[in-house]
């Protein structure tokens, strides 16, 4: 059983090290022990690196010791260790007495290899407990903190720079959200794999990152939880001062008790942690792709003050078929007042749709869409928007590129313009939700499709996320309105 | 800490359930006991026709399956019969056997609600579609006890078939802050009764558009 999370400056210990030394550093491109001090190289680590190697062997340029004895003392804060799981408790012993505070156990031969694992894991526990040492892991890929340029890991990749703040109870999914990162530029401020969580889990880190000022959204992976009561109160207490996206896989363990009543066969396990969740106020995303979204709008948009949602789009199939997704929600496609809808007439010709969906229908002249943006954003009748159909004409600019014509005919004029126009409209939703302080999301598919065009990949240089259909900006956008009823409803204040 | 889930535990009587509830504010229909045939007729009397007439004891916890309900019974001469018939039925595992008197409660909607202990979560709050469709259908929301205000509004509106707590077949909408005054007198019995492990409201009949429980059981631990 675990005990108190661990004190703030151990977490800084493990998030923000002066130093690190890696523990069995490796020449052997294939061990754990080289790609855990190449990957905190590689990425540019900041302070001092130090690592021990049995034969005292140079490991990419670092010279090792053979010994954490012969290290100089009060350099390092964090040791990541590789060494075998019979030699740790050395290593955590002689790494405190050099003043280290926190350790990164990956060594695998612990919880998950049986009744002899399990106790060399609480061994473990006991003496980093008694060293006063932060205990993460052990069985565990690693950290990473990009404020730090900390790549403390046997895994790929380093992600870029961010606000979003994973915790994971499996390694794996650690590398899959910080691989969203890479692929959508919404970036990272920390991320730890809690491995078998022996003396720090989850719910520990995301209460540390509740009060990071580098992160603005905690993001998790949980399993099974076994205390379930004071997993709740965590999360409740990390979740009242941030957002907190959370994705659950698997069962958890044993059924309801009190078969002879009724209501216990009605509560299945995960209605349990649903209702928690919604209690808790916590964000419940049913899979790690709708998870990074939600996480990613959380850390790139304003919070809706209302569920009044307009969509605008340059083609009619698209708003029709955002229109329903909305119906399904509980967002609402805000009726158009008189004044947006005349102010948009003066913008448009008279076949514009006249109502939400806001249908330009081809109508729109060089700055139609920046203004029309506007108008909507601005009104107090609209808490959200969702634009729709950026990147088609640097998609048809693309294609001019490729042909044999270009860049004669006027190509290279029209080329240019179209990729200018569709770079300013990103430029214009950040901008606009920027000033107005609503959350506008941008959806195309071509943010997969071409992530190069200019639409897309200015939407990505403003920071913000791309969503690659209006289905996940919808869905993304319902779980910000969802959070903001949930504070608004118990009166707490919306950031 | 969630207890021990090994625990030994009993089911209170139809009567001690309702009044356990009843004191932490859950609406139940008003009811007599009553040791005989005549006694029964006296209390229906008293309630008003039609009554609902069933055999309470100790030991029973599953009536309906047992077919010791007898539902609206019109006149004296209907709860004589039911009555006679109910102690007829009692076994000797039944314990001390009486008749319990209660009012027809009628609306076209049921409801369930209820608390549960979760191994890993504690004692939890529960609302569902009640109802012979209700394990079909599995419409049902938890929260954690205790629960404010807002999580019982918030339950409400998590049900799927929301709907049928609008206007519904000539009935009145159903009064959500009486619905949302059920779960919280739940969560407030829980809290103050620890030894409570789970509680039945089955069914929570929506009569008039307001909430009434003809039926509850709760389990204690020893």
């Amino acid at each position: 059983m675990r005990g108190e999370p661990p004190a703030p400056e151990q977490f800084r210990a493990l998030f923000d090290p002066k130093g690190v030394v890696v523990a069995g550093a490796s020449t052997h491109p294939g061990k754990f022990g080289f790609v855990s001090l190449h990957n905190l190289l590689a990425a540019g680590y900041r302070g001092d690196v130090f690592a021990t190697n049995r034969d005292g062997a140079d490991v990419l340029g670092v010279a090792t010791v053979g010994s954490i004895e012969d290290l100089p003392a009060g350099r390092a804060d964090l040791v990541f260790v590789c060494t075998p799981a019979a030699a740790n408790l050395d290593v955590l012993r002689a790494c405190a007495a050099k003043g280290v505070r926190a350790a990164f156990v990956t060594s695998a031969g612990y919880g998950e290899a049986g009744e002899e694992g399990r106790r060399a894991e609480q061994e473990l526990v006991a003496v980093a407990d008694d060293l006063g040492m932060l205990l993460a892991g052990p069985n565990g890929q690693g950290v990473v903190s990009t404020p730090a340029r900390l790549c403390a890991q046997i895994v790929a990749p380093y992600p870029p720079p961010g606000r979003i703040a994973v915790a994971s109870q499996s390694g794996n999914f650690v590398s899959s959200f910080l691989n969203y990162a890479v692929q959508t530029g919404v970036g990272i401020s920390r991320a730890v794999s809690a491995g078998n969580a022996a003396a720090v889990g989850v719910p520990d880190y995301l209460g540390w990152y509740a009060d990071d000022p580098e992160t603005a959204v905690g993001l998790a992976y949980v399993e099974g939880v076994p205390d379930g009561r004071a997993f709740f109160e965590q999360v409740r207490a990390a979740a009242a001062a941030k957002p907190l996206v959370l994705v659950k896989g698997g069962a958890t363990a044993g059924g309801q008790r009190a078969a002879a009543s009724h209501t216990g066969s009605l509560a299945a396990d995960d209605k349990v942690f649903d209702g928690a969740c919604r209690q808790a106020g916590v964000t419940r995303a049913a899979t790690v792709e709708e998870a990074f979204e939600a996480a990613a709008t959380f850390a790139t948009q304003p919070l809706p003050r209302g569920p009044r949602t307009v969509v605008m789009t340059t083609a009619g199939g698209w708003g029709v078929v955002t229109a329903d997704a909305i119906g399904a929600s509980s967002l609402e496609l805000a009726p158009l007042p008189d004044d947006l809808r005349t102010a948009i007439d003066a913008k448009l010709p008279p076949r514009w749709s006249g109502g939400n969906p806001v249908d330009l229908a081809g109508g729109e002249t060089r700055d139609t869409i920046p203004e029309v943006l506007e108008l909507i954003a601005g009104c107090p009748e609209v808490d959200a928007v969702l634009q729709l159909g950026l990147g088609i004409q640097s998609n048809q600019a693309r294609m001019m590129r490729a042909g044999p014509f270009y860049p004669d005919h006027g190509l290279d004029r029209i080329v240019a313009y179209h990729e200018r126009q569709d770079a300013r409209f990103a430029e214009a939703a950040a901008d606009i939700s920027d000033r107005t302080g609503k959350p506008i999301l941008v959806a195309t598919e071509l943010a997969v499709a071409d992530p190069a065009n200019p639409g897309p990949a200015t939407v990505r240089a403003t920071g913000r996320l791309c969503y690659a259909s209006a289905d996940r900006a919808v869905t993304a956008l319902e779980h910000l309105w969802r959070r903001a009823r949930h504070l608004q409803r118990r009166g707490r204040p919306l950031p | 800490m969630p207890e021990a889930p090994a625990s030994p535990t009993r089911t209170l009587s139809e009567d001690e359930s309702k009044r356990r509830l009843a004191a932490h504010g859950v609406p139940v229909a008003p009811e007599r006991l009553a040791a005989d045939a005549a006694g029964a007729v006296a209390a229906a009397e008293a309630l008003g026709f039609p009554v609902v007439v069933k055999l309470r004891g100790e030991g029973i916890a599953h009536k309906t399956e047992r077919g010791l309900v007898r539902l609206g019974l019109a006149d004296a001469a209907a709860v004589r019969a039911a009555a006679a018939d109910l102690l007829a039925a009692a076994t000797p595992d039944d314990g001390d056997v009486g008749l319990l008197v209660a009012p027809m409660v009628r609306g076209n909607r049921e409801l369930i609600a209820g608390l549960a202990t979760d191994p890993q979560f504690g004692t939890t709050v529960l609302l569902g579609v009640g109802g012979v469709l209700a394990e079909a259908l599995a419409d049902v929301t938890l929260r954690l006890v205790p629960i404010e205000a807002v999580d019982a509004a918030e339950m409400i509106d998590d049900l799927k078939t929301s709907r049928l707590l609008g206007p519904f077949r000539g009935e009145p909408a159903v009064d959500r802050v009486a619905l949302a005054g059920v779960l919280l007198a739940l969560s407030a019995a829980a809290m103050a009764e620890p030894t409570i492990v789970s509680a039945d409201l089955n069914p929570l009949i929506i009569s008039d558009g307001r909430p009434v429980a003809v039926d509850a059981l709760v389990e204690v631990t020893v």
